[in-house]
């Protein structure tokens, strides 16, 4: 009977540890199917090229990544430059001046924002935040606007990775012991200056991988960026300008115009630009945690 | 019996949610004198003391019934200004938790949130704190290291030494020495014995031993009362109350 026992364990073992490497596996071969997708493309012109060509003409089999990168990053950036400091003082306002009532009610309402659908922040976009744009923001810095800009890209995404950005945080600050701030307050410092010299101190690491997380989330975010970017195939010059991030570009066009000679090729190619883009950023963020847990040994 | 309390506890009850942690506490601590707060872990002698600098405050769900003096001010007066009770206050915890910054900055930081930036005065308040818990010769050629990179026992004298540097009256000492290694202790307790000169000193432990070898004054807290109080002597060995006496025999810890 002890012999069936250790047999069960040993096979229970063995499948746990396969299905692990499937499931992790899955992500190797996303990268090599893209990969293998994109030769055709890659063998077409330079990969130099491909990233800095600012021409984008599918018919003609010129394809330029250059505008789409720029939308992504326009995009991406606008969008950490609204939530960044958004979530900061909300986070050190719920986690060190906010009552355990008030806390506790407004914890879960954040954390309902990140459970809605992305459409319906799109939806949001376009009915409110575009009109805003167009009709009161714009007229004050250019001429002419559609409202389908950037900046509407960098506001949505903005609203959709701050819930993101403050449970992260409150969890870095939740970290630093009650100690260390009685410490700082002992000695007769105010709330703010404790924030400041001690829990921001100790927390700056946090605050960077947080940063870098919500950054490789706003990279991928697809449907409402692509309901009120505007997608046209330019390099903004301002953030009142059209542009056209690399997941708008392979959801909107997939599964169309297949029959351009390299469309296929050329749209897994911005996948896997894509993908090495959040596999980049997610690693230096593990690589940021991983520091602050050693250090903190 | 005690001439001039310092800090005078008034009718103190402490309920920390649906738990009455503190009840009926009335205690007078004595002027420069060293006076340790015995008792059994979870018996709120902790509690007391972080009522006296009010650091009790941060917690969630807390109330605070009666009066604690200091100086003849009862600093639960709404009036008060916190960060001024506290500045007459060091504290040292069970760990020492020095903060993210280097040597010099802990100790300097409690004058620079006062608003004293100019570097030869801070210079002179360095030195002098270090020197007087005995750590400026261990540490005055890494002055601008991270404080983290001490040892304990040596992190424990730095947060001392941050306290002091305030110009406190009073020192608040939770455990201070119970994470630290018999050496350290010792250095520790006879700062304390130097200290009490210009210093009230309260202390929690559970070390019987600590308490008699540098207190005063002892007072024993049991299940969030106050047993009785008085001289050293007379507490360890010639107690009145029954409780008392079992825990100074060992029974009750």
């Amino acid at each position: 009977m002890k012999n069936i026992r250790l047999v069960k364990d040993n096979v229970f073992g063995k499948i746990f540890f396969t299905l692990t490497i499937l499931s992790i596996s899955t992500v190797v071969f996303l990268g090599i199917g893209l990969y293998y997708k994109s030769i055709p493309l890659l063998n077409n012109s330079s990969l130099w090229n491909l990233l800095s060509s600012s021409e984008w003409k599918p018919f003609k089999e010129a394809f330029g990544f250059y505008p789409f990168i720029m939308g992504t990053l326009w995009v991406t950036a606008i969008s950490i430059v609204i939530a960044l400091p958004l979530s900061l003082f909300t986070a050190i306002y719920l986690s060190e001046y906010a009552s355990i009532r008030i806390r506790k009610t407004v914890l879960p309402l954040i954390e309902l924002l990140s459970g809605i659908p992305p459409v319906l922040f799109g939806v949001w976009g376009v009915l409110v935040i575009i009109p805003i744009i167009q009709d009161h923001l714009a007229p004050h810095f250019v001429e002419f606007t559609t409202g389908y800009s950037v900046l509407a890209g960098g506001i949505v995404l903005a609203i959709m990775i701050f819930p993101l950005i403050i449970s992260i945080l409150i969890e870095v600050f939740d970290n630093v012991p009650q100690e260390l701030r009685d410490a700082s307050l002992s000695v007769g410092a105010t709330k703010w200056q404790t924030v400041k010299k001690v829990l921001l101190r100790k927390s700056v690491d946090g605050i960077v991988a947080a940063t870098v997380l919500a950054i490789s989330r706003a990279f991928g975010e697809t449907i409402a960026v692509l309901m009120v970017c505007g997608n046209l195939a330019q390099v903004p010059n301002s953030i009142f300008d059209s542009g056209y991030p690399l997941p708008a570009l392979i959801a909107n066009n997939y599964g169309e115009m297949m029959s351009i000679p390299m469309y296929d090729s050329a749209l897994m190619f911005a996948a896997l630009l894509l993908f090495v883009i959040i596999f980049l950023f997610n690693a230096i963020a593990r690589l940021i945690l991983f520091r602050i847990e050693k250090s903190n040994n | 019996m005690i001439l001039q309390p310092h800090i005078s506890i008034q009718n103190l009850n402490v309920h920390i949610g649906d738990n009455h942690i503190l009840k009926n506490i009335n205690l007078d601590f004595p002027d420069k004198k060293v006076t340790t707060l015995i008792g059994p872990s979870g018996c709120g002698k902790t509690t007391l003391l972080k009522t006296m600098n009010r650091l009790l405050d941060h917690q969630t769900d807390v109330r605070v019934e009666g009066k604690v003096l200091v100086d003849g001010e009862n600093i639960y007066d709404p009036k008060v200004e916190v960060t001024h009770i506290r500045k007459k206050m060091g504290l040292l915890s069970q760990r020492p938790f020095p903060l993210p910054m280097n040597i010099y900055d802990n100790v300097a930081y409690g004058h620079r949130i006062h608003g004293k930036h100019k570097k030869n005065e801070l210079d002179a308040i360095v030195e002098k704190y270090l020197r007087g818990v005995n750590l400026w010769d261990e540490v005055k050629d890494r002055l601008k290291s991270p404080a983290t990179r001490l040892s304990i026992g040596q992190q424990q004298r730095l947060c001392l030494a941050r306290g002091l540097a305030i110009e406190p009256e009073i020192i608040l000492g939770d455990e201070p020495t119970s994470a630290l290694d018999p050496i350290s202790t010792q250095a520790i307790e006879e700062l304390f014995m130097q200290l009490k000169d210009k210093y009230t000193i309260v202390l929690v432990t559970h070390i019987l031993r600590q308490a008699r070898r540098v207190s005063d004054y002892i007072g024993f807290v049991y299940m969030g009362e106050i047993i009785e109080f008085g001289p050293t002597e007379e507490i360890l060995l010639n107690p009145k109350e029954k409780l008392t006496k079992e825990y100074v025999k060992g029974f009750l810890s």
